[in-house]
């Protein structure tokens, strides 16, 4: 793939006619060929009838061919290398990465060094935002400090500095009374607390238990980890009351235990990762690193249970947990490797998979990509209404390619997805009415 | 009680400070928890209605040697003192202290249970600048959940007829409080709206770094009182604080030191009289039986 990154773009004045598209409504749950219009960065109007016998004269136009045109992808879980491992990922190469992706809103986990801890680490991300002018960031604030699960973070000060969530990122808080006490805690300020539920003290094995695991003598975590820690936040978020979000679900015991909560009426949200309905244990293969993961990738009735999920709305949202790690962090043995995959500019691909594969409709994908993260982070973004950001993605759905990691725009290229044949790609995308990305073969009039 | 009280105002205020209602009667202070304030005003107390008062340091005590409560509380118990003033770091201690000995026993503080002379001298307090209790809407704000002076101040506070509130962050709130009768405010801005009364709680240190609230700067931030968040209150609200105070963390000094609204030194005044009516009504007046219980 190869395109454009346009940082320069100037904010959005006047009005743009977006017209002849697919337009996906996932709040709305509908598909239909018409226009939106924006005006100063934000959506003016739009609809199926919208402009039918073109744009009125004097207003720029930009005709999208029949291409798919959707609220941006809004990712709630994105690792940087800033500050501290810029050697792997800074905030604007990692906005560059997402644009590419159609990402139009990101929100930045805490485990940085120095960690976002503290409030001023909150207000560093917004101005480094501001200078990068790709993708919209937001920023978890650490959950405790340090992110060791011991003591409190500053919640309410960090939610003033304008902390959208609160997670020790990819560390589980194992001690169940400093989790107690953090529901409780964060009630004061309707904090949502994101949690990785994986036992700590069973989740120390390099990739899942399993016959994969035993024939490659790795050692193993069971699947157990994850849904014991499950069952248990699900007790303390009913005995506190405050707002828990779980993340990276992986297993199908995981998925029924959510269900049931949620059918008892309990506020509990959850997402996946792409890698988690997309791929398996086998992805590992012979000792591929970039198949490492937390949590590890899981049998095939996991996967197939994690779509299931997906399709019968016990899954909130996707995410790309994207987390970069050079060479020195990848190509090392097995267990020794570090966990994690980028995933920035895959996830739309990947995600249409499950409209390909007939799981999920287009609407329905967007409100797992977009409208429901944003609603749950309380981002103004997600949706097409009168008013709303002009946060946008035209892309195709349908176009075939492979991806190769050398191709990719992150920094570091440790993709578990690498050589998988996908379709879709992203022509445009649109952030506050600014095209920050367009690709080559997507020369518009504008 | 608090009637009783007040005549011992003028007694107090006045050069010669001392009556002789409790002439002859014997008073122990024990005190297993460290406690300079309401020790000093059961000693003042007794010694204003002059009585003989025996502090027991419990650091120097048989205590430190591995004497269990009951068996101190039948030696004590065996020296015949008129009253015992009881101090303990356990819930129920005092209580079961009482059970073995034939004397009177005062409550001056049992772990998180009850602290009733401080319950009945804030009620004086508030009673002198109001008149009365009924209808007031009085607001105990901070850590709730440790704290005795909250348990006894929403028992009689309610029994005088006013409304309380509790207010401080949801990890200070003990299970189920909403039962004691209280309502449960979360935030200072909903808790002391329209309040007559601001009652601040200590935080104690050992609670403040990151297991019950992340810091004292956020405590301070979101519940401790100062100028803005007393707005909230009516603006004759009175500020109390049964002491000791750290300033910068549950109270601004500003607020503090508040002269016009600050009802903080009156308490401990008030402090004596309530213990000095404890002490006659317990163990006062021509009784030649000694030790009648309690």
């Amino acid at each position: 793939m190869s395109g454009k990154i346009d940082k320069a773009a100037p904010p959005h004045a006047g009005s743009t006619a977006y017209i002849n598209a697919r337009i996906v409504d996932p709040t709305g749950g509908s598909e239909y060929l018409g226009a939106i219009l924006i005006s100063d960065g934000k959506i003016a109007d739009f609809g199926p009838n919208l402009f039918a016998s073109g744009a009125p004269y004097g207003i720029q136009s930009v005709d999208c061919r029949g291409f798919y045109l959707a609220p941006g992808v809004v990712d709630t879980r994105v690792h940087t290398g800033e500050p501290g491992e810029e050697h792997k990922e800074t905030l604007e190469s990692a906005g560059v990465a997402a644009a590419v992706g159609g990402i139009t809103s990101m929100v930045l986990l805490p485990d940085t060094e120095p960690p976002f801890d503290d409030a001023s680490l909150i207000e560093f991300v917004a101005r480094r935002a501001r200078q990068v002018k790709l993708a919209n960031m937001y920023a978890y604030g650490a959950l405790t400090v340090g992110l060791e699960g011991k003591e409190l973070a500053e919640i309410g000060l960090l939610t003033e500095a304008g902390a959208v969530a609160f997670t020790d990122a990819d560390h589980a808080v194992g001690n169940a009374q400093v989790m107690r006490r953090a529901l409780y805690y964060a009630k004061t300020f309707d904090a949502l607390i994101v949690h990785l539920p994986q036992e700590p003290t069973l989740s120390g094995g390099t990739m899942t238990s399993g016959a994969t695991a035993t024939r490659l003598g790795l050692s193993g975590s069971p699947p157990l980890a994850e849904v014991m820690m499950v069952e248990r936040d699900i007790r303390l978020a009913e005995m506190t009351g405050g707002r828990l979000h779980l993340t990276k679900i992986s297993t199908a015991e995981s998925v029924e235990a959510i269900a049931a909560a949620k059918a008892r009426g309990l506020r509990i949200t959850c997402d996946t990762a792409a890698p988690y309905f997309a791929l398996n244990d086998l992805a590992v293969g012979d000792y591929r690193t970039f198949g490492k993961l937390v949590p590890p990738l899981r049998a095939e009735k996991d996967r197939l249970a994690v779509v299931e999920g997906l399709k019968n709305g016990t899954i909130d949202a996707i995410v790309s947990d994207h987390r970069p790690q050079d060479q020195d962090s990848k190509r090392v043995p097995f267990a020794q490797a570090e966990p994690g995959g980028i995933g920035l500019e895959t996830l739309l691909p990947i995600s249409l998979e499950l409209v390909h594969g007939g799981h999920l409709t287009l609407p329905r994908l967007f409100q797992l990509l977009s409208s429901k993260p944003a609603a749950l982070f309380g981002l103004p973004a997600g949706k097409l209404a009168k008013g709303a950001p002009a946060d946008l993605v035209l892309f195709d759905a349908d176009y075939a390619w492979k991806i190769d990691r050398d191709d990719l725009w992150s920094k570091t290229k440790n993709s578990p997805f690498d050589e998988r044949p996908v379709q879709g790609r992203v022509l445009a995308t649109i952030v506050g009415g600014r095209t920050i990305y367009r690709d080559d073969s997507f020369a518009t009039t504008a | 009680m608090l009637d009783l009280s007040e005549t011992y105002i003028d007694q107090n205020r006045s050069v010669d400070k001392r009556r002789d209602r409790l002439a002859g009667r014997t008073i122990i202070n024990l005190f297993f928890e460290n406690s300079t304030r309401t020790r000093t005003s059961f000693e003042v107390a007794a010694k204003r209605l002059g009585a003989d008062v025996i502090n027991m340091d419990v650091a120097t005590s048989s205590v430190r040697k591995g004497e269990t409560l009951l068996d101190t509380a039948m030696t004590l118990n065996a020296m015949r003192p008129d009253a015992i003033v009881v101090r303990h770091h356990e819930s129920g201690a005092v209580n079961l202290l009482s059970q073995k000995v034939n004397c009177a026993v005062i409550n001056a503080g049992d772990g998180q249970h009850e602290h009733p002379t401080q319950a009945l001298l804030d009620a004086l307090t508030i009673r002198r600048r109001r008149g009365s209790l009924e209808g007031l809407l009085v607001a105990i704000c901070g850590d709730i959940m440790h704290s005795r002076v909250a348990r006894s101040n929403i028992h009689l506070l309610q029994i005088m007829g006013a409304r309380v509130r509790v207010v401080g962050p949801p990890t200070l709130m003990p299970t189920d409080v909403d039962k004691m009768g209280v309502e449960v405010h979360y935030s200072m801005k909903t808790g002391l709206k329209d309040v007559d009364i601001v009652m601040m709680l200590r935080l104690q240190t050992e609670r403040m770094q990151g297991s019950f609230v992340p810091s004292i700067s956020e405590y301070f931030h979101f519940f401790g009182l100062d100028r803005v968040k007393l707005q909230y209150a009516k603006p004759d609200a009175l500020i109390m604080h049964p002491g000791p105070m750290n300033r910068g963390v549950e109270i601004d000094s500003e607020v503090a030191d508040d002269l016009d609204r600050s009802v903080i030194h009156e308490q401990v005044e008030m402090g004596v009289t309530v213990r000095m009516a404890c002490l006659d009504a317990l163990i006062g007046g021509n009784r030649n039986q000694i030790g009648n219980g309690e």
